[in-house]
């Protein structure tokens, strides 16, 4: 645990200037973007330039049994980053280096405290792409995005984190510096411990560099807007779209609670009276397949009885986008206090996935906002609440169970973007079972035999 | 004193509750938060100070803490945050709410007891800044026209006043003794009121004549009352909500003596003051409706000339590459950053280059490039390249406060750049014409 020692030693290995334990300073580590979960304020708080001193906090950790809690901005939402207990914060904001871009092995590689928009703006000067794009890009950090394994908007057409990630440092819970993968697109050496750490919440080792892969950007995309009567129409669009073998950038959906809400806070000239919107966005390298994409998406909104606004220009794109930017904001004007979930369903349940929630919001009395990535049937059902309200938080809770529930009944998944950390912990074995459990607590037993590493969170180690 | 029905953020922690939670602590904050982008530390952005009004609340921490005083006085105030707010937190009244609660349990200190007791009292003030102005030669030396430069010893009680530290010379005369206090129009389309702001009358004296000068070209009669003082603006972001009242109420008493149907404001953070603080800080008192009533009628400039009167395009050729600063109490609070944009396309011969952040904040925040110097560098040495970057001639803004950062940081970080204020480059250009 963390004692005069321990603090002696950290500010020998990182200098005074990188160490807080002032508990002012200490209490706005506590915390990331999770609502409601346990939290405790951390003993102290680093912030490494090098992968050394990390290494060197792994060894004093180990001989102190002090648990290490890795944290990137901090945006995460299942808890991935806040402490459990009087451990140490390792903040990467200090590691926030570009080291290189390579644009003909198509390659970034970079610090884990680098900003994801600031690695798009830096790559974008060679008409490049690092496609995952999280809702907190403009915050988030590229380490704590790889070790969610975050998604984003784009996630159908181009694949989430673990798609873009081609090898890493890594500093082992036993402290020795390892590396794997490279620049290569082929790399079969070894086991695939890319896809390993990718989403390991912290759990299996210290992320310290990062190998990024880049794509061209695209360059033409047409936007659209589609309104639906029903939601079952709106539903037909999205898996007839896939089955026409258009996958578009975008295919966002929106429920009418969502619609309303946003036409009333943002007055963006949604009609009031439809189930369900669509926004789709097709784009690529080319502006006659492009075309054809949109055509195509026209004709198929057409056939399911959806009527549509398609955008001419850049600013007409804007239009059509700020209702689906407005979303969020919008549905937390209307209560204190918002639980943003991502249960995730094959793209063909959508609509039996979205039924459900409604009845859900109904039987616990709720208000429920869905919205969210169709394609991928990544949707994310915001349930409005008031902390205050004792009542309302109980009954928050058993509809978030129930959501879970009938998420994997429809084969699904408990976290398509966001994690589990420790806001999904409990269902975990609901997923994966037994088995699945075993093997995790198996992997991390073997990795991080002192159970130092970002205890309590992803891996339940007891029943 | 607050009437004791009405609770504000200002008197009572608890009400604070309410704004608290509407943070999610989703962090968009912190992609525009100008302190954390240098100093990346949570305890630094809108979130991290939230949290702590949460465990103040929680009581996990006091309010008094030596670390949580610091961090909370840590803002700029800038709102930049608000901006980027998905849940429309208004940090505004939580950094004020708990700036309050402390000076409240602890007092202020000495110095600022000092200065916002002088600033209470105008007509001491008014002769305080005087004395300077005619002793400012023991401080500060000349370095060309109308410049100051801080003597040797300066930079021993406070670091920012080093050798390469320059302000604008006070003027002997405050622009207010000097102005008559009804200016009429021959053909007057409305009577306003100038709310001179304590920067334009004692350091910055021209562009009150540029104003006058403006809206004489416009046919406004303008009324400057003598009886006008500080907005308040300064005392309140350091909590000191007691004295930012009496003052805003004396403004609105010296309003209430004119027939003027509106209010032109030269500098955003007096603009937001009286348009946005006081209804807030006045709930409750008997000067409640008062301050709403004439908050509606507060106009920056800009938008005065554009939106409120006919306004007289002007004609003269002014020759100039400029690249304009949003202010970020105009921007961010007053909503104003077309307009100024729209003046300055207008003019004859002007070519407007936009920065790359014009709405990124210059590190002044009143006070805080002097009592967090270190911090405030950074800030404005981001702000200058970026100027710099645009190859301007002259770099506009609509704001005193910014307008001596922004020079300042010009100076310091060199850059052959003018700083002029956007209602200087209007009487530029009408004066051209003749």
């Amino acid at each position: 645990m963390i004692d005069k020692t321990f603090i002696e030693k950290c500010k020998n290995i990182f200098g005074s200037d990188n160490v807080l334990t002032d508990k002012a300073e200490l209490i706005a580590y506590s915390y990331d973007a999770t609502p409601g979960i346990p939290r405790e304020i951390p003993g102290a708080v680093v912030f490494p330039e090098n992968t050394k001193q990390i290494q060197e906090l792994i060894f004093l950790a180990r001989q102190t049994k002090t648990p290490i809690y890795p944290r990137g901005s901090g945006t995460s939402l299942s808890g991935g980053p806040v402490p459990l207990s009087k451990g140490v914060v390792i903040s990467f904001q200090k590691m926030n280096k570009i080291i290189e871009i390579d644009p003909d092995n198509l390659t970034a590689t970079v610090q884990p405290g680098v900003i994801i928009a600031d690695l798009n703006a830096a790559v974008s000067k060679y008409g490049l792409l690092y496609p995952p794009d999280p809702g907190s890009m403009a915050t988030a950090t590229v380490g704590g995005s790889v070790a969610e394994n975050s998604g984003g908007l784009r996630g159908l057409k181009y694949g989430v984190t673990k798609h873009y990630i081609m090898g890493m440092e890594v500093v082992m819970p036993t402290g020795e510096v390892f590396r794997f993968g490279g620049k290569t697109v082929k790399n079969v050496t070894a086991y695939d411990f890319t896809h390993l750490f990718v989403g390991s919440e912290g759990t299996l080792g210290i992320i310290t560099e990062i190998i990024c892969k880049l794509i061209p950007a695209p360059k033409y995309r047409k936007a659209m807007i589609a309104f639906f009567n029903k939601l079952e129409e709106a539903g037909k669009t999205v898996t007839d779209i896939v089955r026409n073998h258009v996958i578009p950038a975008t295919l966002e959906i929106m429920d009418k609670v969502t619609i309303h809400t946003v036409e009333n806070y943002a007055k963006v000239g949604l009609p009031t009276d439809v189930e369900a919107l669509l926004l789709i966005e097709v784009d690529g390298m080319g502006q006659d397949s492009v075309l054809w994409e949109a055509e195509k998406c026209v004709e198929i909104i057409k056939q399911n009885n959806g009527s549509y606004k398609i955008a001419e220009t850049d600013s007409e794109r804007d239009s059509l986008w700020a209702a689906r930017r407005a979303a969020l904001p919008a549905l937390a004007q209307v209560k204190p206090s918002t639980v943003l979930e991502d249960a995730t369903v094959p793209r063909t349940k959508l609509v039996d996935m979205l039924i459900a929630i409604q009845n859900i919001a109904k039987k616990y009395n709720l208000m429920i906002g869905t919205f969210g990535h169709a394609g991928d049937g990544n949707l994310h059902p915001t349930i409005l609440v008031d902390p205050m309200d004792k009542d309302e938080m109980e009954r928050l809770h058993k509809a978030v169970d129930e959501i879970f529930e009938i998420a994997l009944s429809l084969g699904g998944t408990l976290s398509g973007e966001h994690g589990i950390g420790v806001a999904k912990i409990k269902y975990l074995k609901n997923e994966i079972g037994r088995s699945g459990v075993e093997t995790m607590r198996r992997i991390k037993q073997a990795l991080d035999p002192d159970n130092i590493l970002n205890p309590g969170k992803l891996v339940p180690m007891e029943d | 004193m607050a009437q004791a029905s009405v609770k504000t953020v200002f008197d009572d922690m608890e009400t604070l509750k309410r704004e608290l939670i509407r943070c999610m602590k989703c962090g968009n904050c912190m992609s525009v938060c100008p302190i954390y982008n240098v100093e990346k530390k949570e305890a630094s952005v809108a979130r991290g100070k939230i949290a702590l009004g949460e465990a103040v609340l929680k009581d996990e921490i006091d309010i008094d803490d030596e670390t949580l005083v610091k961090l909370i006085f840590n803002c700029l105030v800038c709102k930049s945050c608000m901006m980027a707010c998905p849940s429309g937190v208004r940090f505004d009244r939580i950094i004020l709410g708990l700036r309050s609660a402390i000076v409240k349990k602890k007092g202020l200190p000495f110095v600022k007891k000092a200065l916002f007791g002088l600033l209470k009292n105008p007509e001491l003030f008014d002769k305080g800044m005087k004395a300077f102005a005619a002793m400012q030669g023991f401080f500060l030396k000349s370095e060309g026209h109308k410049k100051r430069k801080p003597k040797g010893f300066l930079k021993t009680i406070n670091p920012r006043l080093d050798e390469k530290f320059i302000v604008p010379e006070l003027s002997k005369e405050s622009f207010r003794d000097k102005v008559k206090e009804k200016i009429e129009a021959k053909d007057p389309q409305c009577t306003a009121i100038f709310f001179t702001g304590c920067s334009v009358n004692y350091l910055y004296p021209e562009v009150g004549d540029d104003l006058i000068y403006v809206l004489q070209r416009n046919n406004t009669t303008v009324i400057t009352p003598k009886n006008q003082n500080c907005c308040g603006m300064p005392v309140m972001v350091h909590g000191d909500i007691e004295s930012a009242r009496e003052l805003a109420k004396r403004n609105i008493d010296a309003f209430e003596k004119s027939n003027a149907q509106y209010i032109i404001t030269v500098c955003g953070s007096c603009g937001s003051a009286l348009k946005h603080e006081y209804p807030i800080i006045l709930e409750g008192t008997d000067y409640e409706e008062k301050a709403k009533k004439w908050a509606e009628k507060v106009y920056d400039i800009s938008s005065f000339l554009l939106k409120v009167i006919k306004f007289e395009k002007p004609k003269g050729k002014v020759e100039l590459k400029v690249t304009y600063h949003d202010s970020c109490h105009l921007k961010k609070s007053m909503k104003v950053f077309n307009e100024p944009r729209q003046l300055i396309k207008m003019i004859p011969g002007i070519t407007l280059l936009e920065m790359k952040k014009p709405d990124a904040c210059c590190g002044s925040g009143g006070s805080y490039h002097l009592t967090h110097s270190n911090t405030a560098l950074k800030i404005s040495k981001s702000k200058i390249d970026d100027i710099k970057t645009t190859e301007a001639d002259a770099v506009c803004t609509g704001c005193p406060a910014c307008m001596m950062e922004l020079f300042e940081g010009l100076h310091r970080f060199g850059g052959n750049c003018k700083v002029i204020h956007t209602v200087s480059l209007l009487a530029q250009s009408y004066r051209a014409e003749n």
